[in-house]
């Protein structure tokens, strides 16, 4: 037998004895640190290695715990505070590209670019929702619902214009915001987001898009008030200005009678969209219902002027296959 | 000798074609110079000698000829004419090349003709319209992009996060004067002032100080709104004004029973309140039970 050393072969052939001699294996000399279970060309026998140096792990790894748990308990107090694990959002890498509030350079820059008249406002958000050609009962359905949620918007079926002869048509009637929601094969799937007078356009991909019907434990429909926002870790520049491309779809004075709250959380690139209604318990207690729809955007691209596919400048584009961009809203990953 | 009759019998009509492809009505013929693509004695480019097709590549139409002439010489078989691109032009050249040609290929090269410049026209008709570009998806890239949303939205607990951030919001009173939580400026008042007894007059410490006054006397302590709202702090009114009870019963001889105190716990489940919050408070059930003097001594006595 091709046994690789003397210690090796030694425990092959005391395996050889099966598993009678398991009980009496000596632990000390069985697995010496040169030890490979991989070189024991028997199958059988390099299989049965595998399962003792599997249990001599477990075994190892038992005892361990133990005796980190009593030395925790004999020290008491004064144990070391438990480690953390570690998450995706423990683990990020600072990303120089992060928003400081206090920031003066992008301060200035909010207050110049397309937003400032929003936020300045002058101006009063006003929506398009369209399709692609031909949408089915789902898409229909979740434009409706869509346009109960977003205050101030319309929903304008499309048959067969093009993208870029609507867009003038909208500048024309002081519409701020065109929303164009994808479709494929009866889902929604895709939404481009475009502000109107050429502002940047931002294109996702929609995942688990539930409609109201399909919402557990829903409350009435939504009513009238203007909802507020609540936009939670967009960090970095580029998810800044997304932040600020979804807060000027909403009326900037929200109603607070209302007690509604459309919310955009980011979470390692995703962004969910929920839509609630809230109601103080206490001053420390708030119970929140989910009404509306609810879906998932991933960012695909962002384009500085109105929609443009084939002569748009990009501001940026999702790689797919570079690992290392990924986590751009909020941050990368150490 | 190159007969196409024999060749028509044995390729076409009994024995086996490769470029025939039946199927329950037709016969089709599978050869790029087909003339009208059915398998036909008259159709068949291999079982006629003069014969001539029309094709298009890249735009342009060509009529191709074969003459029994160069039936030797396979690599010089079919001569090639470019048709002009003017539709009627293009005809008037057919009829000039296939001038004393049997009339059902010159009808049929017309009429295939005439459809290739029609689809062509639909081509370059649609390209001008909106195309709808096919991306293929990679069911790899797919599935990990579904595991990883799940994963973020576990991570990223939604609920407890808008709760949180709606929280804030209403300390730093960005809801201004709609909710009226009196504890809140309580605090607020609280850590102003230095820490009085009388400051704290509003908890537990009044009741003790009365029961000391008036031992005999059972009061009710009134419950003030603002301890409603946290729940230790009915628990703790609850128990200490069941001591001071017990502490007041003087020497009576009736027996009084602390029977059931009961406190309701407020509703843990994940559904929030609909409606109204609605509080609710602790509550002392007392039994009395009054011991009558046996009969039988007074008789006695």
């Amino acid at each position: 037998m091709s046994g690789p050393g003397s210690m090796a072969s030694g425990a092959a052939a005391g395996s050889a004895d099966g598993p009678a001699d398991a009980a009496r294996a000596p632990e000390q000399a069985l697995f010496p640190p040169g030890f490979s279970v991989s070189e024991i060309k028997n199958k059988q026998r390099r299989h049965f290695m595998f399962l003792r140096w599997k249990q001599q792990q477990r075994k190892d790894k038992l005892a361990n715990k133990r005796k980190r748990k009593k030395e925790r308990e004999a020290l008491g107090d004064k144990a070391p505070p438990k480690p953390v694990p570690k998450t995706i959002e423990n683990q990020r890498v600072y990303d120089e590209t992060t928003v400081d509030p206090n920031d003066e350079e992008v301060a200035f820059d909010e207050s110049t670019d397309e937003f400032a008249p929003y936020f300045n406002r002058q101006t009063v958000p006003r929506i398009l929702i369209t399709t692609s050609d031909r949408p089915r009962g789902r898409t229909v359905r979740f434009c409706e619902q869509l346009s109960t949620i977003i205050p101030n918007s319309h929903v304008y079926y499309r048959r067969g214009l093009a993208l870029k002869r609507i867009i003038p048509q909208c500048i024309s009637r002081d519409f701020t915001d065109l929303i164009v929601i994808n479709e494929d094969r009866k889902i929604p799937n895709g939404l481009v987001l475009s502000h109107l007078p050429d502002g940047p356009t931002a294109h996702f991909r929609m995942s688990s898009v539930r409609l109201r019907k399909e919402i557990k434990r829903k409350g009435k429909a939504p009513t009238e008030h203007q909802p507020e926002v609540i936009l939670n870790n967009f960090t970095t520049r580029l998810g800044h200005s997304i932040g600020r491309m979804f807060a000027s779809l909403f009326p900037h004075d929200p109603q607070f009678i209302g007690r509604q709250v459309a919310t955009f959380h980011n979470q390692r690139d995703y962004i969910f969209f929920r839509f609630h209604r809230y109601i103080f318990k206490s001053e420390k207690k708030v119970g929140i219902q989910e009404l509306g729809p609810r879906f998932t955007l991933k960012l695909r691209s962002l384009q500085k002027g109105t929609f443009d596919s084939k002569f748009g400048e990009y501001e940026w584009i999702h790689k797919t296959l570079l690992m290392w961009s990924c986590y751009c809203l909020a941050g990368k990953v150490g | 000798m190159h007969s196409d009759d024999v060749v028509w019998d044995s390729l076409g009509n009994k024995q086996f074609c490769s470029y025939k492809i039946k199927t329950k009505t037709h016969n089709f013929c599978r050869n790029e110079y087909n003339l009208t693509g059915l398998c036909n004695r008259s159709s068949c480019p291999l079982a006629n000698s003069q014969y001539a097709t029309i094709k298009e590549e890249k735009g342009q139409c060509y009529l191709y000829m074969k003459t029994i002439e160069r039936a030797a010489f396979p690599s010089r078989l079919w001569e090639r004419v470019r048709l002009s691109k003017n539709y009627e032009k293009a005809l008037e050249e057919i009829d000039e090349n296939l001038i004393y040609w049997p009339r059902f290929i010159r009808h049929k090269c017309k009429q295939r003709f005439t459809k290739i410049t029609q689809y062509l026209i639909r081509i370059r008709k649609l390209t001008l319209k909106r195309q709808r570009k096919l991306i293929p998806l990679s069911k790899k890239v797919e599935r990990r992009e579904k595991r990883r949303e799940e994963k973020a939205l576990i991570a990223a607990q939604l609920d407890n996060a808008i709760e949180k951030e709606l929280l804030e919001r209403l300390k730093q009173e960005t809801y201004g004067d709609i909710y009226n939580f009196p504890i809140h400026a309580f605090d607020k008042a609280l850590e102003q002032q230095d820490a009085e007894s009388e400051a704290e007059s509003d908890t537990e410490e009044k009741e003790e100080e009365e029961e000391d006054e008036d031992a005999d006397k059972r009061e009710f302590v009134e419950v003030d709104e603002s301890d409603l709202s946290d729940f230790e702090d009915m628990d703790k009114l609850a128990t200490s004004s069941e001591e001071e009870q017990d502490d007041k019963s003087s020497s009576e001889e009736e027996e009084r029973e602390m029977a059931e105190r009961t406190c309701h716990s407020k509703s843990k489940g994940k559904a929030p309140v609909k409606g109204p919050a609605r509080t609710k408070r602790a509550y002392i059930e007392i039994e009395y039970e009054q011991e009558i003097e046996p009969a039988s001594k007074s008789k006695a006595a």
